[in-house]
């Protein structure tokens, strides 16, 4: 029987990974990250788990020692966030590209300037292109379940890409829940025996890794990224469903909430998924109908998924916790435009940037959003493409 | 030239999974100026074997010690660090002649 511990965001990842049984960590601490080092190096020190932890200087070379790791066939986790991720940013790329299944947890954090410690998605969001699953959750439990789901994922010979999971930075990293945990034996019975990474390094059988790769190779690696991420989408479903198996909770790439009666809908990723379920509810019983759908895999993007969830819409709202100065709008905007670019008829789209460095998404901010969006049902039209929501003017 | 694979048909992961290989990465080609020793002024001190960073010298070895120096011409790239160490003047850079 599955025991049900409180725990917060950072300490369900560390159990988590403690359960998934990894062979190495490598992390610096960063606030608001900093709970998951602290107890993954207890775990080791403890022998509660038989990892090598490498306390690095930088997260630049905690991803380096993962990577050296990974190719050695080794279970690898870090984590970071904000300026640490950052400072990773070329090691993301080469970690992808060498095909490393490393899972790293990120406590979503904004980034300076100004220095700031709160929650926004425009860390994880500015390393969108560098070739990581990348899951955004929701809750506490979510983000227990996700990390073990993690591994199954990166690791599938189909799939060998590293994962981010999301967890929102103090919203869920420090705030404590009711998680529902699984047996040792149960995650162990979950997990690949080891990473089916195909060319594990061995003194026997000596190979070169990361070597240069010229005009008249470099595209091919590209390219076979591309299908790994192709196969990674249904790789993620057969995890959801094994993992529905085990635990009873069943996860998708998207969640849709009242999307069948709705003509508007709002999207959203993160915890912030939980507030506007909230506002959804609430107004639901003034008769007003809005959807909702969380993104909850965002690379790769469920494009299927939410072309069948959208295709009879006539609003769509995207929210995006990250700003992007100069660009059309926020990241999830942008991808759901490119989605239905080719949907007949278009819904109007429109973007609230909001949240970000932390600021409070308040419920009745929730609820202003999704009567914006009744606005531009009526109306026809969209006024500003991005709205920032929680801004003083 | 024979057809270059496709991206199914290589190792995932930029691996190459033979070792050894750059061997076959001839990067002579790549040279404008050529080294030529002089084995009048050689005095076989090994500064140029020393700091070439392509290990592009060459020595021959007689009963343990060093016979003669030579260069490497599959493999130096031209840089002249040997010909600017060498303290007999005994290396010379010439431009390369394309035949
Ligand atoms: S540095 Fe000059 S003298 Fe010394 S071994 Fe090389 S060529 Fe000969
Ligand atoms: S020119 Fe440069 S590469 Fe060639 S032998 Fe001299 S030091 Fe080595």
């Amino acid at each position: 029987m599955a025991k049900v511990i409180g725990l917060t965001g950072d300490e369900a990842v560390a159990y988590a990974v403690k359960q998934c049984d990894v062979d190495v960590i490598a992390a610096y601490p960063i606030t608001p990250q900093t709970v998951m080092v602290e107890r993954l190096s207890d775990y080791v020190a403890d022998g509660e788990i038989d990892a090598e932890f490498v306390p690095v200087e930088s997260e630049h070379s905690a991803l380096s020692v993962c990577v050296g790791a990974s190719l050695t066939g080794a279970r690898v986790f870090t984590a970071t966030c904000s300026q640490g991720l950052a400072l990773m940013h070329e090691i993301l790329y080469i970690a992808s590209a060498l095909r490393c299944p490393i899972v790293m947890a990120i406590a979503n954090r904004a980034l300076s300037a100004p220095i700031n410690i709160h929650c926004d998605h425009s860390d994880t969001l500015g390393s969108r292109d560098s070739g990581w699953i990348q899951i955004y959750t929701e809750n506490v439990q979510e983000v227990y379940d996700s990390i073990i789901e993690a591994f199954r994922i990166s690791e599938d010979k189909r799939v060998l890409l590293p994962t981010m999971v999301c967890l929102d930075g103090f919203i869920l990293s420090h705030c404590m829940e009711r998680v529902e945990t699984l047996e040792d034996a149960e995650v162990k019975g979950f997990l690949l025996p080891k990473p089916e990474y195909p060319y594990p390094i061995d003194p026997e059988r000596p190979m070169t890794y990361g070597p240069v790769a010229l005009p008249d190779f470099y595209f091919e690696f590209k390219r076979q990224q591309e299908e790994a991420m192709k196969n990674a989408r249904s790789v993620i479903r057969e995890v959801n469903d094994a993992f529905a198996k085990l635990s009873g909770r069943k996860y998708d790439v998207i969640r849709a909430d009242f999307i069948e009666d709705s003509d508007v809908v709002i999207m959203c990723m993160g915890s912030a998924v939980g507030t506007m379920r909230h506002a959804v509810r609430e107004l639901r019983k003034e008769g007003l109908k809005v959807g909702l759908i969380k993104v909850r895999v965002y690379r790769p993007f469920p494009e299927e998924e939410l072309r069948k969830a959208l295709e009879d819409k006539k609003v769509v709202i995207a929210m995006d916790r990250a700003c992007s100065p100069g660009a059309m709008g926020g990241p999830l905007y942008e991808d759901v435009c490119s989605l239905l670019y080719d949907a007949e008829p278009k819904p109007k789209v429109a973007n609230v940037v909001y949240g970000l460095g932390g600021r409070d998404l308040t419920p009745s901010d929730a609820k202003g959003i999704c009567k914006y969006a009744l606005e531009i049902l009526k109306t026809g039209i969209v006024k500003e493409r991005i709205k920032f929501v929680g801004v003083r003017e | 030239m024979s057809k270059k694979p496709g991206w199914r048909e290589i190792p995932i992961g930029t691996v190459l999974t033979e070792a050894g290989s750059s061997v076959k990465l001839k990067t002579g080609s790549w040279r404008a100026y050529r080294p030529i020793i002089d084995h009048t002024k050689c005095v076989r001190c090994l500064m140029c074997w020393l700091f070439c960073p392509d290990f592009s010298v060459k020595i021959s070895e007689k009963e343990g010690k060093v016979e003669r120096v030579d260069i490497d011409y599959d493999y130096c790239k031209g840089c002249g660090i040997c010909a600017e160490v060498c303290p007999t003047k005994a290396i010379r850079m010439e431009p390369e002649v394309s035949g």
